[in-house]
């Protein structure tokens, strides 16, 4: 990918992220991770997935969010008094995450930095064709990772059934 | 250098994971807090899609497909859990949904 | 390269110019033949020049004007950026899925081969499924940002019934991706030229009934059209969830609701209809299966698939009219029960059906 593309696209995300946890009202807090979803999508475009950023608009952006929506609906969640933690939890909380950043960047992102060159071999180089389109995930899917599918459908299952019992309204 | 090289996507996804978390920490909604969980997986599902790019290899598409199942089936239990929280309490506010506390 | 950008941005300002025309006409559908349909002359008041057009200065022209013109409310206690969101967000999926619905084959100019759709995507129908999930915002907002009762109800409502018939919409196009084997919309569209033992043309609806019915359904449920318009009944809640909005952000909810028709048309064309095929009508010319050719110059063809995509568009616009004027209301738990408990087993059982007949005909040839 482009790095001026990526510069953008970062910054937007950045952006939106920080929109996420700052915004004091629930509704426009969901509405920022929408944008962060779609501009994640946009980059997972760029990065050759084209199954996986369809994926994140249908099911993040169009199901998932739309059903915190609706809970901030139901609820009628205004804006609260008290938005944040106090003060001191806040700034605890600022620390540790930027030690936790600066622990990630250099004990996990730092050691996969080698020689400029090879660095970006593996993204300068095109990708095989049918790389992230739909034939070729599911091929995997249904080959490599079948247990892990069939597993996760019965998780799913169980999720509905779960949601469902815990909704209910008790009829007395 | 014509392309971004994978550590800056590491970077990114790092940035926002933390962002993630840091709302988890610092914010007393529990929609909210909900909302920088979903946050902090998107980062994990960015890391991997980088990474699958980077190495040519479909199997990191396949767990960020995995990842968004998860992430629906946790997001609807969760929201029904807060849900029934919500009917008996009252309020979503997690510094008053203390009743578990010694 | 300045050449590829120009083709694009034309292609892209046709099928604006197109989705436009198609509103507008298909609001002047609606209220003539809504008219008809009940036995009344309709909107024919306002004219230019004593020309009335049988209603076509009235609808094209003068309520656009009258929206354009009107004064915008904003309640009280609204939050601002949501309200004027709202209406954005309704209109943005519905134009933007258009982008990817193939209006004709390719067009041969100087040499090169223009592929006559806007954006020419291989995941397609993921790319539509994508825009019509997004859909779901703008009544979602707009119930919410409207500070009222009835509209945050309209909108818990429309939204509830729009992810509910989602699902139906979604396996029966599983079951159109298995039948043609590729998620591209255009393929899908040319490999429906064929020839079923040399006289039928192979369009979708013949391998695929129960699916067409199925979409037909879920597209009109989807676009929140009587029968299923319970989120913003007339007389029941108001206006639903657009109650609040008046002016420009009622002209773009309206015109939202219209555009949506017509892509629910147009998928059903491209989808079940053939598309732009016109049957016997390849590239060059006519070729009928008892022999007479009829060549044709390539541009002659091009307009000509052009055109019968519109008349197939425009008619299954007036489909969606005449269904909406003429079938009663269902009642709001009647329409959930119909879309989980109806329409998501039996778009289930079609894929099942399909898979299996796929996987025979797969293991016998």
């Amino acid at each position: 990918m482009n790095p001026g593309l990526f510069c953008i696209l970062a910054v937007l995300l950045v952006a939106s992220a920080l929109s996420v946890i700052l915004q004091p009202s629930p509704i426009r807090s969901a509405l920022s991770l929408v944008v962060t979803l779609f501009l994640l999508a946009v980059t997972f475009l760029l990065l050759d997935a084209q199954l996986i950023a369809a994926l994140q608009v249908i099911v993040y952006a169009g199901a998932i969010v739309v059903l915190f929506l609706f809970v901030i609906m139901l609820l009628n969640l205004q804006e609260e008094p008290r938005v944040m933690a106090r003060f001191g939890t806040q700034c605890a909380a600022v620390l540790l995450g930027s030690l936790f950043l600066l622990a990630l960047v250099r004990f996990a992102v730092a050691p996969l930095r080698p020689p400029a060159s090879a660095a970006t071999a593996g993204m300068a180089a095109a990708v095989p064709p049918g790389f992230g389109s739909v034939a070729t995930l599911a091929n995997l899917l249904f080959t490599h990772f079948l247990l892990a599918f069939e597993i996760t459908s019965v998780l799913l299952l169980v999720a509905i059934v779960g949601a469902v019992v815990l909704a209910k309204r008790r009829l007395v | 250098m014509n392309v971004a090289p994978i550590s800056w996507f590491l970077i990114l996804g790092a940035v926002l994971f933390t962002i993630g978390t840091i709302g988890v920490l610092v914010r007393r909604n529990v929609i909210v807090i909900f909302l920088s969980i979903e946050l902090m997986l998107n980062a994990v599902n960015l890391v991997f899609v980088s990474f699958a790019r980077q190495l040519h290899s479909m199997d990191g598409q396949v767990v960020v497909f995995f990842v968004m199942t998860v992430a629906a089936a946790e997001a609807a239990v969760g929201l029904a859990i807060i849900l029934s929280v919500f009917r008996n309490r009252e309020t979503v506010n997690v510094d008053e949904l203390n009743l578990l506390r010694w | 390269m300045w050449i590829v950008i120009g083709i694009a941005a034309v292609k892209t300002l046709v099928v604006i110019a197109m989705v436009m025309g198609l509103a507008g006409t298909l609001g002047w559908i609606e209220r003539k033949g809504s008219a008809y349909i009940q036995d009344r002359v309709g909107a024919n008041r306002a004219s230019v020049f004593g020309i009335a057009a049988a209603g076509l200065v009235n609808t094209i022209m003068a309520d656009p004007l009258k929206f354009l013109t009107k004064e915008d409310v904003i309640p009280t206690g609204v939050d601002r950026l949501l309200h004027t969101l709202a209406p954005c967000v309704s209109l943005f999926p519905v134009l933007v899925a258009f982008a990817a619905i193939p209006f004709g084959d390719v067009l041969q100019v100087g040499g090169r081969d223009i592929n006559l759709q806007a954006v020419s995507l291989n995941v397609g129908i993921l790319f539509i499924l994508a825009m019509l999930s997004l859909g779901v915002y703008g009544i979602v907002l707009g119930g919410w940002a409207s500070n009222n009762r009835f509209s945050l109800l309209g909108g818990i409502r429309g939204s509830a019934q729009m992810i509910s018939y989602e699902i139906g919409m979604g396996l029966s196009l599983v079951a159109m991706v298995m039948t043609f084997g590729t998620l591209d919309l255009q393929e899908m569209v040319r490999a429906q030229g064929h020839l079923i033992g040399g006289v039928l043309p192979a369009w979708g609806i013949i391998y695929q009934p129960l699916a067409f019915l199925i979409f037909l359904t879920a597209g009109i449920a989807e676009s929140k059209r009587a029968p299923f318009d319970l989120p913003e009944a007339e007389s029941e809640l108001v206006a639903g969830y657009f109650t609040e909005y008046s002016g420009v952000k009622y002209l773009m909810y309206f015109m939202s609701d219209f555009i949506e028709i017509a892509v629910v048309a147009a998928l059903v064309t491209t989808l079940f209809f053939g598309g732009w095929q016109i049957p016997y009508l390849l590239r060059d010319g006519f070729h009928f299966p008892w022999g007479t050719v009829a060549l044709l110059p390539q541009a002659v063809v091009a307009v000509l698939q052009i055109v019968a995509f519109l008349l197939k568009v425009v008619f299954f616009c007036w489909v969606q009219v005449l269904i909406r004027w003429t079938l009663p209301r269902l009642r709001y738990d009647q329409l959930m029960a119909f879309g989980w408990k109806g329409l998501l087993p039996i778009s289930l059982v079609n894929v099942l059906a399909t898979a299996v007949v796929v996987l025979l005909l797969q293991a016998s040839a």
